[in-house]
């Protein structure tokens, strides 16, 4: 076990040295001078030179690359020439706020996509069924923006007339600016609950519901499907049969044989939805205001901030990997079949 | 497509069993799916939502009363209005004085340009270099590979917005960068597909007539494996026009802000949401409706060229 987790730590080595050859050399060839862009209109030549020998843009791209992944192994990510901020510093200021919105994102996906994935492989072929997998394509189709436009207005601005009611929800940010809480973790949720101020809490609880239902979406999307198709493979399955034929309960059968035999695939497609939650999140961020590492990606995308654009999405790919090498792990645990081997 | 298998026989083979009689024949692969999709209602409305696209796309200008991108009537437009239906305007103005109703027929032309196009070149660099793998095998293999895992490492959309902001604001960025976020997932599926085909009898054949490599590969192994490619290219299009409107939503692609394309009609009305919904929904109808036509038939076609559906 330990050895396939260093292995698989190993293997992650040149993946990301190659990301950071990539991601170094496709960011410098970006359009548009990161010294001219900072200082503006009122730049002298002077005052270019200056700012571009200070973060070494006139040195050889070589040199730059060098110096770049020197000063990485140390730690130092380098700083935002925008906002004068260190990369690491502000990604792991604002990280907590998208992993917060991601499993979110996540929970509301998995606690109503098994059921309903469950539902509609029982009923396979029925209305309910047919039902559900058209919502979920639509789910697939519908831009993950548009969504959360859609629910912004609805259930937050209010649109005018008697569906006004529905608007009870916060529309942007992360907690109520008056309110006047503790922040330990920055994790606004769990950091009301260990500060005892509860209000907090539950504030910053209905501050994440209508980012977390739109990012949420697609992969709730995935999941009833992945659910579903494999619950009918399961149910098909010998082993059923016999369980069925010894006069087990419907319950016994559907807790130990179908959903643990079911759920293999599912957690493999709940792990990739990892990339999809954090790309999606570049967009649900910003549309909700609401302060993670995509609100803060799409900031330094129209700034050519070549520092945060590198420096994040080498985080996002390592926390990728991460996360599909903790499901090659839960992999083993829900099937025992992988454990020995 | 060389669906036939018998008439994809090697030439040699053929000389040496001669010519073979019609009743020969069985039902192909792609003859087989195509029955299958005709009896498939959700395959039949996937295609008509497709063809009914292509049509608006190809035919904008007859269909469109007026010319695209052209705010000839901005005057009529007011910071918190915009003129909705009326003789003129079928669907009334756009927020910056088109008419709406001319930009949705030529966005859809824009959508079908960009998705064929970003899917196409995405499918070229995917079968050249999952050709490469999947073909030669030994170190070209692991160096494509590596250089598809790394791809991979990096979320798509996240991929495609570098590649678009490195290549700046031209309508081109969108479409490359769509396509080449594409690569790696099209090599992939290429590569796993035809080393499922190397070990067929049907290679060891080839290769026991003494054909050469890049016959057997390019005329053999190539074309038998390309069914999980064209599958992925359809539901591909579909992914393709969500991301352009994504993109264009991330202020990346055209630099004109009256272009007729969907996301970038959809991102210019968000300020009027509460005013006027139409102007966000009607594109975002467009988009999901294009997108629903393109994965309808792309999941049919899966189910129907997956041999366990087969009978």
């Amino acid at each position: 076990m330990l050895r396939f987790v260093v292995r698989r730590l190993l293997l992650l080595v040149p993946v990301l040295f190659g990301l950071s050859v990539l991601l170094f050399a496709w960011l410098r060839a970006l359009p548009g001078d990161p010294a001219r862009t900072l200082l503006g209109d009122k730049a002298t030549p002077e005052g270019i030179a200056q700012l571009n020998a200070f973060y070494g843009f006139d040195k050889p791209l070589v040199t730059q690359y060098l110096s770049y992944t020197a000063r990485l192994l140390h730690g130092d990510f380098g700083s935002s020439p925008r906002t004068g901020q260190p990369v690491l510093g502000t990604f792991l200021e604002r990280f907590p706020a998208t992993v917060e919105l991601a499993l979110a994102a996540l929970l509301f996906a998995i606690v109503f996509g098994i059921p309903l994935g469950y539902v509609a492989a029982r009923r396979a072929g029925g209305w309910v069924d047919r039902l559900f997998v058209a919502g979920s394509l639509l789910g697939v189709v519908i831009p993950v923006f548009v969504l959360a436009y859609l629910l912004k207005i609805v259930f937050a601005v209010g649109i005018p007339g008697p569906l006004h009611a529905l608007a009870f929800l916060p529309s942007s940010g992360r907690q109520d600016p008056r309110i006047d809480a503790t922040h330990i973790t920055n994790f606004y949720v769990l950091d009301g609950l260990l500060t005892r101020e509860f209000d907090a809490s539950w504030n910053a609880v209905t501050h994440l519901i209508l980012p977390a239902v739109a990012l949420g979406s697609i992969p709730l999307a995935i999941i009833v499907r992945m659910t579903r198709a494999s619950v009918i493979d399961v149910l098909n399955e010998d082993y059923v049969r016999t369980a069925q034929a010894k006069g087990l309960s419907r319950s016994l059968i559907t807790r130990r044989h179908v959903l643990r035999n079911a759920m293999l695939p599912v957690t493999t497609t709940i792990g990739l939805q990892t990339g999809l939650l954090l790309s999606g999140a570049v967009l649900t961020e910003s549309v909700f205001a609401f302060n993670g590492i995509g609100s803060y990606l799409f900031d330094a995308i129209s700034g050519l901030d070549y520092a945060v654009l590198q420096g994040f999405i080498l985080f996002i790919a390592v926390i990728y990997a991460l996360v599909n090498l903790v499901v090659d792990l839960l992999y083993g645990v829900i099937d025992p079949r992988l454990r020995t081997s | 497509m060389t669906a036939e298998p018998l008439s994809a026989r090697p030439q040699a083979l053929t000389d040496l069993m001669g010519d073979v009689g019609l009743d020969e024949r069985g039902t192909s692969l792609w003859q087989g799916a195509f029955q299958r999709l005709r009896r498939n209602p959700s395959a039949i409305i996937g295609a008509l939502i497709v063809l009914a696209f292509v049509l608006v796309a190809v035919f904008a200008p007859l269909i469109a009363p007026y010319e695209p991108a052209k705010s000839q009537w901005i005057d009529q437009v007011t910071p918190s209005t915009v003129p909705g239906h009326s003789a003129e305007h079928l669907l009334g103005l756009d927020p910056l004085g088109s008419d709406l109703f001319t930009q949705l027929v030529y966005g859809a032309r824009q959508s079908l340009i960009i998705g064929i196009v970003s899917t196409a070149f995405g499918l070229a660099g995917g079968v050249i270099l999952g050709t490469l793998a999947g073909g030669l095998g030994g170190w070209v293999d692991t160096l494509v590979m590596r250089l598809v895992d790394i791809l991979l490492s990096i979320p798509s959309l996240l991929l495609a917005v570098s590649i678009a902001a490195m290549l700046g604001q031209r309508p081109s960025a969108i479409m490359i960068a769509i396509g080449a976020a594409q690569v790696p997932i099209f090599a992939r599926l290429l590569r796993g597909s035809m080393l499922a085909q190397r070990n067929q009898d049907y290679v060891l054949a080839s290769f026991s007539l003494g054909l050469r490599r890049r016959t057997i590969v390019m005329s053999h192994v190539l074309p038998n494996s390309l069914g999980p490619v064209i599958v992925q290219a359809t539901l591909t299009l579909a992914t393709a026009i969500i991301e352009v409107a994504a993109l264009s939503y991330l202020g990346l692609g055209a630099p004109d802000p009256a272009v007729a394309e969907w996301g970038r009609m959809l991102v210019k009305a968000q300020d009027r949401l509460q005013s006027d919904p139409h102007l966000t929904l009607l594109p975002g109808i467009c988009i999901a409706v294009t997108a629903l036509g393109f994965t309808l038939l792309g999941e049919s076609l899966r189910e129907a060229l997956d041999p366990k559906s087969r009978r």
